[in-house]
């Protein structure tokens, strides 16, 4: 057994691990604390099966932004009632729960375990077409060329998930801003972060963003390691975040999917359809594309951490 | 060319297929940026262009008699993504179109932005969600690949959740989050299953699966654990019995317009991928006892939806318990649709028209109840005594939807219920004929307990009556639920385009 294969087996055992501890935690608090590191294991796993892509996403999304979101929810709950008895679930409908769980582990594990080795897969047609798009990073590709619509659809669910979100406010607080105010005195070390982290955040981000043409990265972890910058500057309450109804903001929102419809239709009249790039300028128009997708995402993921609007308009300040 | 080589290719008309998602995709982009009053001006303005599209898709398949296919990109399967329109498709489009016109026109009064100010929440909400709704029902009954289905489930349940809890009353926000917690169950099932299928054929492709499904020499195991993940998590979605529990609470407690497009339309969504799944997908792989289940579920559905309507005591409440037997009925199509004898045929035909009166039907007494609640400020069935004269068009509405449920003639429901009891007997499935004569009876008996008293010569107070013009949108979706009674030859032909044949 070499070292490698050491390493490996420790980090599955330590997910494992991880996982039964969130699910055994008692404290909602600490359960959302052992999915942040979870999620981070996890992200490790992907670096091992050489998916840096997913291993990004899984870190900035899965354990990053749902990390966020969830302790988030925990430190709100904090403070209400709470379960009563009658609401908590009886021993009967957990062991059931905790049966039916186990047995849809056990039918995915023998599924898996059971499928070819190795199985079909449609990567060596990627890489055949990978040429026509310019594209170096085979998952940019499938992403943004292939199956464009998918992409540009799920832009769309994050939309219709803030506006779910924003339709949770009461209705006096329609128009104003949502989360903390900010403070009228900067001070601590939250504050510090929040003023050094950004500028760096922010290179890196468009870094991420920029080089996802050729190399692991992309729209989705540039967009979402600069949503992180914003949440940063919202949650140590250095600035504030903008009202509801600000038509600059539904731009910004909609930016991403709006112009990868605009560009697919123009597709119909230039190129092989609906979502068909013009031969020789794929490559920058999905650059072009990614721009936009970018501000989108970093726009729709703090909305959705920071919640609904909760200032009612009328009263004081 | 052969089916498969002629599923692969964009034909004419195919472009038609793009135009009907994104349409309302951009009216609801469009709607968020421009905010206010145009919302609702968006919305209301994009839902004729909607229904035309649908109806000329609809048309060309029937003039076909073929499927219409349009490549995303492109890209041909499996490297990208097919849309394709057969004509389970092309009636569900039109019918969608239709119920999302309807509640929009009769929601306008409901969600209105109020005159003194630029901006509202919820009816910047509900015009917004209702055409995401749209766009995703669409997807649904276009899209060509499981993986693209999935994002049109998503798309399906952040639009429909949120309507549920509008109005924001605490029991609303509680029925919410349990549809929310189901949904997304069903998302991961189905997600899973969708997962172990690429894995065991190398493409997301219905068509292309299917191909690949029937030619290896051994189903891959995972295959059967696939289609079992994805069933179990489409049926939470569609609030199949004993899945059913998040719908009541759910579909009573939301705003009429939205608990219309919500049991008219919505479980009829992931009900088409459960019909696309085993009959498309995967024909001919599930057994006799498999699909044997699906009706039983179905039929359970349709003994216990009908009871419970019977017990309630609110009248959305009971329309809701009421779609609980409705979707019991669809699942008969599993034991008796699949397969290649001509009674076969019939049985999908009576399976896909209940599907469709059962919307019209279902959008009209949710209006019509909506309609009574605004005008006596409740919905208590036991307070309704004489209702049919104070609102004698709503209450006539409300009744000709009743007919479609009860499955008497002359109403789609009949032809549908028809179409499943000659199956049954052709087939030598009896059994089956039992449960739907059944609950045609419990379905009197529930409706009867609603229009018997109202027709009462009993004063009632009525604060305000309804418009002339909602009380006309009502009845309109009750008389279309009635004229599918009377669908031509060539209509239940149009159903058959595209259906896989099975050879046992």
């Amino acid at each position: 057994m070499t070292v490698i294969e050491i390493l490996d087996i420790g980090l599955a055992v330590l997910v494992l691990g991880v996982a039964a501890w969130t699910i055994a935690a008692r404290e909602l608090f600490a359960a959302a604390v052992g999915y942040v590191a979870y999620g981070l294991l996890l992200s490790l796993v992907w670096v091992r099966l050489f998916a840096l892509d997913v291993a990004l996403t899984e870190a900035a999304i899965g354990s990053g932004v749902t990390g966020v979101l969830l302790i988030t929810a925990a430190m709100r709950l904090r403070g209400t009632d709470p379960p009563q008895a009658s609401e908590q679930l009886r021993p009967m409908v957990r062991v059931a729960a905790a049966t039916l769980c186990i047995a849809i582990a056990g039918v995915l594990a023998a599924g898996v375990l059971m499928m070819a080795d190795p199985g079909p897969t449609l990567a060596p047609d990627v890489a055949r077409h990978l040429g026509e798009t310019g594209l170096g990073n085979p998952v940019t590709a499938v992403l943004m060329a292939f199956r464009a619509f998918d992409t540009m659809l799920e832009k769309v669910v994050l939309i219709l998930a803030v506006i779910g979100v924003w339709s949770l406010a009461a209705d006096d607080a329609w128009g104003s801003v949502a989360g903390p105010r900010p403070l009228a005195h900067h001070q601590g070390p939250l504050t510090f972060f929040a003023q050094l982290l950004p500028p760096v955040g922010i290179v890196v981000a468009v870094h991420i963003a920029w080089v996802g043409a050729n190399e692991p990265g992309g729209a989705f972890q540039g967009g979402a390691l600069l949503a992180a910058m914003a949440m940063i500057v919202l949650m140590a309450r250095v600035v504030q975040a903008p009202a509801v109804d600000r038509r600059w903001l539904r731009v910004v929102l909609v930016a991403g999917p709006a112009m990868f419809l605009l560009i697919g239709m123009i597709g119909f009249a230039v190129a092989a359809g609906f979502l068909a790039y013009p031969d020789g300028i794929a490559k920058p128009l999905i650059l072009f594309i990614e721009a936009f997708m970018v501000l989108s995402i970093a726009a729709v993921l703090p909305l959705l951490v920071i919640g609904p609007p909760n200032r009612p308009q009328a009263g004081p300040p | 060319m052969s089916a498969v080589a002629l599923a692969l290719a964009t034909n004419p008309g195919g472009y038609l297929l793009v135009l009907a998602i994104v349409l309302p995709v951009v009216g609801m982009l469009l709607s968020l940026v421009a905010g206010g009053r145009n919302a609702e001006r968006i919305a209301l303005a994009l839902m004729p262009a909607g229904l035309g599209i649908a109806l000329v898709i609809a048309f060309g398949v029937w003039r076909e008699q073929a499927p219409l296919v349009y490549i995303l990109g492109g890209w041909a399967p499996p490297l990208g993504i097919a849309l394709r329109a057969d004509g389970f498709s092309a009636v569900m489009l039109v019918t969608a179109a239709l119920v999302v016109a309807a509640a929009g026109y009769f929601a306008r009064p409901l969600f209105a932005t109020p005159p003194q100010r630029a901006e509202a929440r919820a009816p910047l909400a509900f015009w917004t969600l209702l055409q995401g709704l749209w766009a995703a029902l669409n997807m649904v009954f276009l899209g060509g690949d499981l993986f693209n289905l999935y994002v049109a489930l998503e798309l399906l349940t952040f639009a429909a959740v949120p309507l549920v809890c509008l109005d924001g009353r605490p029991e609303t926000l509680r029925a919410a989050l349990r549809y929310l917690l189901f949904a997304l169950i069903g998302s991961v099932f189905y997600l899973l299953g969708a997962a172990l299928l690429y894995g065991s054929y190398g493409t997301l492709d219905i068509v292309l699966l299917a191909e690949g499904i029937r030619a290896a020499p051994v189903v891959a195991p995972a295959t059967f654990a696939a289609g079992g993940l994805m069933t179990a998590g489409l049926l939470a979605k569609t609030a199949l019995f004993p899945l059913h529990l998040w719908l009541p609470p759910a579909h009573a407690n939301a705003p009429a317009p939205a608990s219309a497009v919500l049991s008219a339309l919505v479980v009829k969504g992931s009900f088409f991928l459960v019909v696309r799944l085993w009959f498309d997908v995967m024909p001919g792989l599930a057994s006799d006892a498999a699909m044997g289940l699906l009706g039983a579920l179905g039929s359970g559905a349709i003994l216990f939806g009908s009871v419970l309507a019977l017990r309630q005591r609110r009248l959305k409440l009971l329309i809701a318990y009421s779609t609980i037997a409705q979707v019991g009925y669809l699942f008969l199509m599993f034991p008796l649709a699949a397969g290649s004898e001509p009674w076969n045929g019939q049985a999908w035909n009576g399976g896909v028209m209940q599907a469709l009166s059962h919307a019209f039907a279902k959008a009209s007494m949710f209006l019509a109840a909506g309609l009574v609640a605004e005008s006596l400020g409740h919905d208590r069935i036991a307070d309704l005594r004489g209702i049919g004269h104070a609102m004698p068009m709503t209450l006539f509405a409300f009744g000709l939807g009743g007919l479609s449920l009860m499955g008497l003639p002359p109403s789609g429901g009949f032809t549908a219920k028809w179409l499943l009891l000659q199956a049954t007997v052709e087939g030598g499935q009896w059994f089956w004929a039992a449960i739907v004569l059944c609950g045609g009876l419990l379905a009197g008996g529930y409706v009867y307990r609603v229009v018997a008293p109202a027709l009462a010569a009993s004063p009632l107070d009525v604060r305000a009556s309804p418009s002339r013009g909602r009380e006309g949108i009502v009845l309109a979706l009750a008389i279309a639920a009635l004229l599918l009674g009377f669908a031509p030859p060539g209509f239940l032909g149009l159903l058959q385009v595209g259906r896989a044949a099975i050879v046992p």
